[in-house]
């Protein structure tokens, strides 16, 4: 049984696999800036390689957006993206009808159209075709020819209807539209979908997608990103930063610090001149990663800075 | 593919009998991700254990809460080793009875394993937080020291045995030591706190190498499917309440918290029934000027928002010690997401705890400050519903108007008193919509002083001892929302 038969694949969508294996994904994620952990690679490898969507979840700021970004980068792929919220429909992802535009045809053609005898069927069928189409992202997507990662942005803020609305491309990579029939894509994007598991997603959308949840990765990790990011950083303040980190985090705060506040904290102890992060410097620096008031309070409590 | 014939061994057999094990411990691979696992097998390489991993992590585990379970199934069906390491990996055969490999060897004149050897090494390994020197004293730790009687006059290994013998939290003050550079002044302080965080993190992961170690030996002995069937705890999920321990008790926190999220969008559901609210008539006007006046795409004006209000009512007594921290759990979750909750716990008499639970305040404390500040004990400190009831009908009959959601949290065993079943019937009768979680098996209702069957009739009454359960619950609570 090889990867080309894997169960879901559909007749007549190609699909080219980008990553040659997971070390190859380790290193051109790592070239294009993003330090994976080997799970995070093997995850995107198959994804790769078994045309399938991946589903990323994990809290917020552990650098989900980012991989898309990483991969798309990493492969040369234009990055295509739809940012999910509450309301997203159907006109906003997927794709709409230009009825301004079909009136002015309607119009304009009306005259014309006594004069040459122009049936109500010639003229429908002319204002339901793809000069009166606006794409929106998830059509893009599919209809790109260039590489393309479909990056389906925070899913779990979205209706479950845009789940339902997913479906058919997730799982056969292509868009029904009732007066145009179906659009294959021509080639198959990398989908991924992030969520930050603040409401279940539907089994039907698990089953079509990889899954990975991505958390806040490992100290050493960690430091290698600081210090990938911020590289005048001494190494033993970057470890420093981490280790309070990791601190903050076991707290249970309201918004624990990111990977990115982490990063924010690393420049500003380095723009104000900090080489050590001790608890004037913690109390002076808290704003950059934790950003409500009673968790700083209770931050300020459990590390004894007062 | 020519034609085929059903695979009773081989690898595809053993990889159906690890999906079939996967399903038997409660997590839900289908048919399409078990075709799935072969094209995986297919993709990625097979010797590197960790890619395989991963991968068959990416088809079946759906969920973080299915991880753990699904990490011990893997190392049962794909050991890294068999015996006392004779390695199948590329580590290479660890010398036997070291605490590290390549040191002398520990054993005391006696025949005895050496501990203050063993204890020096986990010490540099956890100092340094050498993950590899973990994992492999962890291996050698179980085979030398983690061997015990099994009944039946058989041999077995436990992790406990491990854990008194090398006692690694006693280790703590000399590890802070080392990591503070023994610098006196930063005792007490914030460093000592981050300090004591990172020997937190690398203790856990000691124990988890030593779980993981345990089971493989074990599985080894009795057979994997034995292991499997006996040894993998329950995940968070299927934990009673009634038996929680502590660390299923944080484990459950992260459970019951989204599910908070999802009761407080299932009560306030009803709102988006209709998707959109009232037609803007000027907004509609105004858009239909770009189509020539006619109003193509109408515009709503938004619904107004239902804010729903809960009444949380909890029995905080003795008897669900184990049921009632979780309930101040689910209260303390339900406070970030509800407008407005008040949230009421009651022994014998009733008293308003609302004020404990103010967002970002930290859950041990005002459990604590419940017990010692709330009124709630009235006569003896034994259960008695009737009049937790009654005194909450005296008291706050206003918190419960026409559009709470009424949460009562209690086993309903009231210690033989008068139930005061009409108080009840006045609460519920006002509430919008009123349920009980009840953390007693249903068969147990109504036996002994549990007067649930009673209450039952008069409101509705679910059985609610794990947070699968509750997460039924809250699905269940508004069918097709």
């Amino acid at each position: 049984m090889s990867a080309e038969q894997s169960a879901s694949a559909p007749i007549g969508v190609q699909h080219r696999p980008q990553f040659g294996g997971v070390d190859d994904v380790l290193i051109r994620l790592g070239q294009a800036g993003y330090l994976a952990d080997r799970a995070t690679a093997t995850t995107v490898y198959l994804a790769d390689r078994l045309g399938k969507p991946l589903l990323v979840e994990g809290p917020a700021g552990v650098g989900k957006t980012e991989l898309a970004k990483a991969v798309a980068a990493a492969t040369g792929s234009e990055i295509v993206r739809l940012q999910c919220y509450e309301g997203l429909d159907e006109a906003r992802a997927l794709y709409e009808w230009n009825y301004k535009k079909q009136l002015l045809r309607i119009q304009q053609g009306s005259a014309a159209a006594t004069a040459s005898g122009e049936t109500w069927d010639d003229a429908s069928d002319d204002i339901f075709s793809e000069e009166f189409l606006l794409e929106r992202p998830l059509l893009t997507a599919i209809r790109r020819h260039d590489p393309t990662v479909l990056l389906i942005d925070e899913i779990d803020k979205s209706d479950v209807e845009v789940e339902g609305l997913l479906l058919e491309i997730l799982s056969d990579y292509q868009v029904t539209i009732p007066e145009m029939g179906t659009i294959h894509a021509a080639r198959r994007p990398f989908v991924l979908l992030t969520s930050n598991a603040t409401r279940e997603l539907s089994e039907a959308l698990k089953r079509r997608a990889l899954y990975l949840h991505l958390d806040y990765p490992g100290p050493e990790r960690e430091r290698d990103i600081i210090v990938s990011r911020v590289p005048d950083i001494a190494p033993a303040l970057a470890d420093q930063i981490v280790r309070t980190a990791r601190a903050l985090r076991a707290m249970e705060l309201k918004k624990s610090p990111s990977i990115a506040e982490t990063i924010d904290w690393a420049q500003t102890l380095l723009a104000l001149g900090i080489n050590t992060l001790d608890e004037a410097a913690v109390k002076e620096t808290l704003g950059v990663v934790l950003k409500h008031a009673s968790d700083a309070a209770k931050a300020s409590g459990e590390l004894r800075l007062n | 593919m020519s034609a085929q014939t059903v695979e009773t061994k081989g690898l595809l057999a053993h990889l159906t009998g690890f999906v079939n094990a996967l399903r038997e411990a409660g997590i839900p691979v289908g048919v399409g991700e078990c075709v799935d696992t072969a094209a995986v097998l297919a993709s990625v390489d097979v010797l590197n254990r960790e890619d395989l991993r991963e991968g068959l992590a990416a088809v079946c585990v759906k969920r973080p809460a299915y991880r753990l379970t699904f990490d011990t199934m893997f190392d049962l069906w794909w050991p890294l080793a068999t015996g006392d390491g004779v390695a199948l990996g590329k580590g290479g055969a660890d010398g036997e009875g070291d605490p590290d490999a390549d040191g002398d060897p520990t054993e005391a004149g006696d025949g005895q394993p050496d501990i203050d050897a063993w204890r020096d090494a986990l010490a540099k390994a956890l100092m340094d937080g050498d993950s590899e020197m973990l994992k492999r004293l962890a291996r050698n730790a179980v085979s030398q020291l983690g061997k015990g009687a099994a009944g039946g006059g058989r041999e077995s290994y436990y992790s406990y045995r491990v854990m008194r013998a090398l006692s690694p939290d006693t280790l703590v003050a000399q590890l802070l030591d080392g990591l503070l550079n023994k610098a006196e002044s930063e005792r007490g302080g914030m460093q000592e706190q981050v300090a004591r965080q990172t020997i937190r993190d690398r203790l856990s992961e000691f124990r988890r190498y030593v779980d993981a170690e345990v089971r493989r030996r074990v599985a080894e002995d009795r057979g994997k499917e034995q292991v499997a069937k006996t040894t993998i705890r329950p995940m968070a999920d299927q934990v009673d309440f009634l038996r929680a321990q502590s660390d299923d008790l944080a484990e459950l926190r992260r459970t019951v918290h989204p599910l908070a999220r999802r009761l407080a969008s299932r009560l306030s559901a009803r709102r988006r029934l209709g998707r959109s609210g009232r037609l803007d008539f000027r907004r509609t006007v105004r858009a239909s000027l770009a189509t020539g006046g006619i109003p193509i795409n109408t515009h709503h004006k938004p619904r107004k928002q239902h804010k729903p209000e809960l009444v949380v009512l909890c029995d905080v007594s003795g008897s669900v010690a184990g049921f009632s921290h979780f309930t101040l759990m689910l209260t303390a979750a339900l406070r970030e997401q509800f407008s407005k909750v008040r949230a009421f716990a009651f022994v014998d008499t009733t008293d308003e705890v609302t004020s404990f639970f103010t967002p970002g305040e930290d859950l041990p404390t005002a459990v604590q400050r419940i017990g010692s500040e709330a009124n709630l004990v009235w006569f003896d400190g034994h259960s008695d519903y009737g009049h937790a009831f009654d005194v909450f009908e005296e008291k706050w009959p206003e918190a419960i108007g026409p559009k709470t959601s009424l949460l009562i949290l209690g086993d309903a065993r009231s210690n033989y008193r008068d139930p005061s079943l009409q108080s009840l019937k006045q609460m519920v009768g006002r509430a919008r919509h009123a349920y009980w979680l009840n953390p007693e098996a249903q068969r147990m209702w109504g036996s002994g002083d549990s007067v649930a069957t009673r209450y039952a009739e008069v409101i509705d009454m679910k059985e609610c001892r794990t947070a699968a359960q509750l997460a039924d619950f809250v699905h269940d609570m508004l069918p097709g929302a």
